[in-house]
């Protein structure tokens, strides 16, 4: 197969040689160049790879650079489309496809011909501009955002779209790129493009608006001044899937920056529309959705208690609950956004059923950066007061995430996030049952703190001390070796000033050997 | 007498005595007169000391009595502050009550009410409730609708199979492999293509090269299908009548010219109404006028006599035609100058073909 594919591509590109050097007919010249471009398909990466090696594909391109020029409009079409697909597949190709100057003469031809020849150019633009941000450069300093951004007015929806995804490629790079794409003015004109009726422009003018606007405060506001907001909260309710999952990426990008643009996006009316694609059966529109509701939560206390309201945490759980994977993780880091704000806000979260989908969360992923932003979640609900320490301890999580943190082979980013949450809930935590496991493996920087907590509690609670000798925990406590006059020795001491000396002594180490001891020192009085 | 007796005999000392009272005198003078001096400079002294002791008293007093008077004013003064501080104090401190009980209640009225914040986070998971009914509902619709799909689908593709393979429908003669003797009844498939009609072999329509979506673009198999060349199959493909007769035949019929018979050569009328319409026709031709003969009455009493043509030039030679050729009637024109002949351009033609963008060419 390999062999035969091969030796079909050197008879071709004889074929081709032969051809174009003697004019032959125009049907021929076609007939070919139509059977280059699948055969540019069938031809799989390692494949490519190959002729690479064996034959410079580089030389294809000068040989397809006159045919961009030739009278036949087909022929030119089709040169086209053969150059975007080569660009495509490989960014050595694409940069041939650049050092053979073929961009100007793109740029030139974009605005003259047809609708078909425009098209295709776009395609070659988008292919090469798609790999790296130098060849985007390239792209931007031969002049083409201007003939894209003419092609945007254009009648024929087919170009526009090709137009604004090589734009949205050219902009994903970084925020000099896209400054340049709005600067040529394109940014109104994809507002216009998003109220056309063909839903697949619509994806793609979604997609580059959210391209242009993730780079910096100052793009978005472009694109919001623009009125997109609007245009893209309507479409919210579209059913098509991909189309969603672009509009709520642009709305989020939109929203990311600052207080003011993501109170803007809220004053859409987006809410409560948003939540019913929490419920949407696309994985990634739940995903973008959640992103949404993320980066709108975390601004502000008050646009979390807006969010409280709506029901959205109620959502958000639920998405949660019935996702797996990375999918989860926005839903997840926006629970410990709202639960951070205030405490008010992090009981509504425990009302709302929240903890345990983040327990199983943290038992069940396998991913380490989503455990870890479950465990920095539960730090920051159960942190305000003792309630919310215990409603987070009931749920026995305090050994899962003490385990995280003891693992060596969990990341640095899990170790640290784990132990921040276990200190902030720790700090606040009475509901003794949870503490006792922990004492009996936790290392010396959360034993003090376990050990503070107890010390806390236990001279108030005669119940809770009996219950601290039965289970073992003063014998455990009397175990702990503790450098004189450091916090936990103050913490052990007041613990034992709880209970009457026998009981210390009893519990203390090495007793039962202090009592035989005395047994064999005993004289007995007869 | 006596005193006499006693000075004649100490007259003879008298002169002695004299001189050595005079001369005593004079050794003592020296002395007497430093004894004087010091006597009297220490006096002097004594005097202005005195005086200066004075002085310095009074200065004393004056300071003193300055002093004091300093002293109590600013003893005032610092009483006042004191007593100020006290009165401050004593304010603060009574507004520190106020503030304390105020905030007291407040806060456990509106920022921590416990009773608020319970009723608050019954009211969420109240609301989280029907959110959450409602997104099922939503779910549940969703879930519905796409079934439906699929299910017409099916139904769809069903139909169009059974539609292909009519002919596996069962004959009087022979049983068709639906419709199994052995059954009680016949399959399902049989019934459906007893119903469905036999799908005849009509060319399926090529498919336009816009449809596929440029979504798939790079990756699409197929060659794009630009026009070729390709003529357009004709309308209407049905096989035409035949068989067709000559086109010179036809031609000939076409353009055949017109035989009319003879009722239809013949005019419709009668002679006699021909004849009054020839009358008719004299008549007009030779009428002067169109004024309708009246009969004698005054209704064209106040005529006005037109003047003949000859009557109403005026006396002499024409000069229209022989000085002017152009007849003029200055009462009647409405304008002093002559209509322009270059009339302004309509702006709105002017810009005809030039504002819409041709490819976005910017006039």
């Amino acid at each position: 197969m390999f062999e035969y594919t091969i030796f079909l591509c050197v008879i071709l590109f004889f074929f081709i040689f032969q051809l174009f050097s003697t004019h032959e007919k125009m049907s021929r010249k076609t007939a070919v160049l139509q059977q280059c471009c699948p055969r540019a398909n069938f031809i799989s990466v390692e494949h490519l790879r190959f002729l690479q090696a064996l034959i410079t594909w580089k030389s294809v391109i000068s040989l397809l650079r006159p045919l961009l020029l030739d009278v036949v409009p087909t022929i030119q079409q089709t040169a086209a489309l053969a150059l975007g697909r080569l660009a495509y597949f490989n960014d050595d190709l694409a940069e041939a496809v650049v050092k053979e100057d073929i961009l100007p003469q793109l740029v030139c031809s974009l605005s003259e011909q047809n609708r078909f020849y425009k098209k295709a150019a776009a395609f070659v633009l988008r292919a090469v501009g798609k790999h790296s941000p130098q060849l985007a450069q390239a792209i931007v300093e031969c002049g083409a955002l201007e003939a894209l951004v003419i092609c945007l007015e254009d009648f024929d929806p087919g170009v526009k779209e090709g137009a604004a995804w090589a734009l949205g490629y050219i902009a994903r790079h970084n925020s000099e790129l896209s400054q340049a794409v709005v600067d040529a003015g394109a940014v109104p004109l994809l507002v216009l493009c998003i109220q056309e009726p063909e839903i697949a422009l619509k994806r793609i003018a979604a997609s580059t608006l959210s391209d242009i606007s993730k780079h910096s405060p100052e793009l978005a506001q472009t694109v919001v001044d623009a009125g997109a907001i609007a245009y893209l909260a309507q479409m919210i309710l579209n059913p098509d899937a991909k189309l969603k999952c672009q509009v709520l990426s642009a709305l989020s990008q939109i929203a990311k920056h600052s207080v003011d643009l993501a109170e803007l996006v809220v004053e859409a009316e987006i809410f409560p529309v948003v939540l019913t694609c929490m419920k949407d059966s696309d994985e990634y529109v739940k995903k973008n959705g959640a992103t949404l509701i993320r980066e709108i939560a975390k601004h502000s206390p008050e646009l979390s208690q807006f969010i409280v309201n709506a029901g959205g945490v109620a959502a958000v759980i639920d998405c949660i609950g019935s996702c797996k994977g990375t999918v989860r993780l926005p839903g997840i880091m926006m629970l410990g956004y709202v639960a951070a704000h205030s405490e008010n806000l992090s009981m509504a979260v425990i009302v709302s059923k929240g903890i345990p989908p983040l327990c199983t969360c943290l038992l069940e992923e396998h991913e380490d950066h989503i455990k870890a932003a479950a465990a920095w979640a539960l730090g920051q609900i159960g942190r305000h007061t003792p309630e919310h320490a215990r409603a987070v301890a009931e749920t026995n999580v305090l050994g899962t995430l003490l385990s995280m943190y003891m693992d060596i082979r969990s990341s640095e980013d899990l170790q640290l996030k784990a132990k921040r949450a276990l200190k902030n809930i720790l700090q606040k935590c009475t509901y003794l049952p949870a503490l006792e496991p922990l004492l009996h493996d936790a290392p010396p920087n959360i034993m003090k703190h376990i050990v503070g907590q107890f010390s806390k509690v236990l001279p108030h609670d005669s119940k809770a001390r009996r219950l601290f000798v039965t289970s073992g925990g003063l014998k455990k406590v009397q175990e702990i070796k503790a450098e004189p006059g450091s916090l936990l020795q103050e913490y052990i001491n007041t613990i034992n000033n709880c209970y009457p000396e026998e009981v210390v002594r009893y519990y203390s180490p090495g007793y039962s050997e202090m009592l035989l001891e005395r047994v064999e020192n005993y004289q007995p009085v007869l | 007498m006596a005193a006499l007796v006693r000075l004649e005999t100490r007259l003879s000392r008298l002169r002695e005595e004299y001189f050595l009272k005079n001369r005593s005198v004079d050794e003592d003078r020296k002395i007497v007169y430093k004894a004087a001096v010091k006597i009297q400079s220490w006096f002097r002294g004594c005097r202005v000391r005195a005086y200066l002791r004075y002085l310095n008293k009074m200065a004393i007093s004056i300071q003193k009595w300055w002093r004091g008077y300093q002293s109590r004013r600013y003893f005032r003064k610092m009483i006042k502050t004191a007593y100020f501080i006290m009165k401050m104090n004593f304010y603060n401190e009574m507004a520190v009550r106020i503030q304390k009980r105020w905030r007291g209640y407040y806060v456990r009225k509106y920022t921590h009410n416990y009773y608020a914040l319970k009723k608050y986070l019954e009211a969420i998971s109240l609301n989280n409730e029907i959110v959450r009914n409602e997104l099922q509902e939503y779910a549940e619709m969703n879930e519905k609708k796409k079934k439906k799909k699929d299910l017409e689908k099916k139904e769809k593709e069903k139909k169009y199979k059974a539609r292909k393979m009519h002919y596996l429908l069962s004959t009087e003669q022979i049983a068709g492999i639906y419709n199994s003797p052995f059954r009680k009844f016949p399959d399902p498939m049989e019934l459906l293509l007893r119903q469905s009609k036999p799908l005849s072999h009509r060319q399926q329509q090529p498919k336009s090269p816009f449809t596929y979506d440029l979504y798939d673009w790079p990756t699409c198999k197929r060659p794009p299908a630009f026009p070729t060349g390709e003529p357009l199959p004709p309308i209407g493909r049905q096989k035409p009548q035949g068989p067709f007769r000559d086109a010179a035949e036809v031609l000939r019929q076409r353009y055949k010219p017109l035989e009319p018979t003879l009722r239809v050569a013949a005019s419709i009328s009668s002679p006699l109404e021909k004849a009054r319409e020839e009358m008719k026709r004299e008549e007009w031709r030779k009428c002067i006028h169109d004024n309708e003969f009246l009969p004698f009455s005054s209704y064209h009493k106040n005529e006005k006599y037109e003047l003949s043509i000859h009557a109403s030039e005026k006396i002499g030679k024409e000069t229209y035609g022989i000085k002017h050729f152009r007849e003029v009637q200055p009462n009647k024109w409405i304008a002093g100058k002559d209509f322009q002949t270059v009339l302004p351009s309509i702006v709105l033609f002017e810009k005809f073909g030039k504002t819409y963008s041709k490819a976005g060419q910017i006039v």
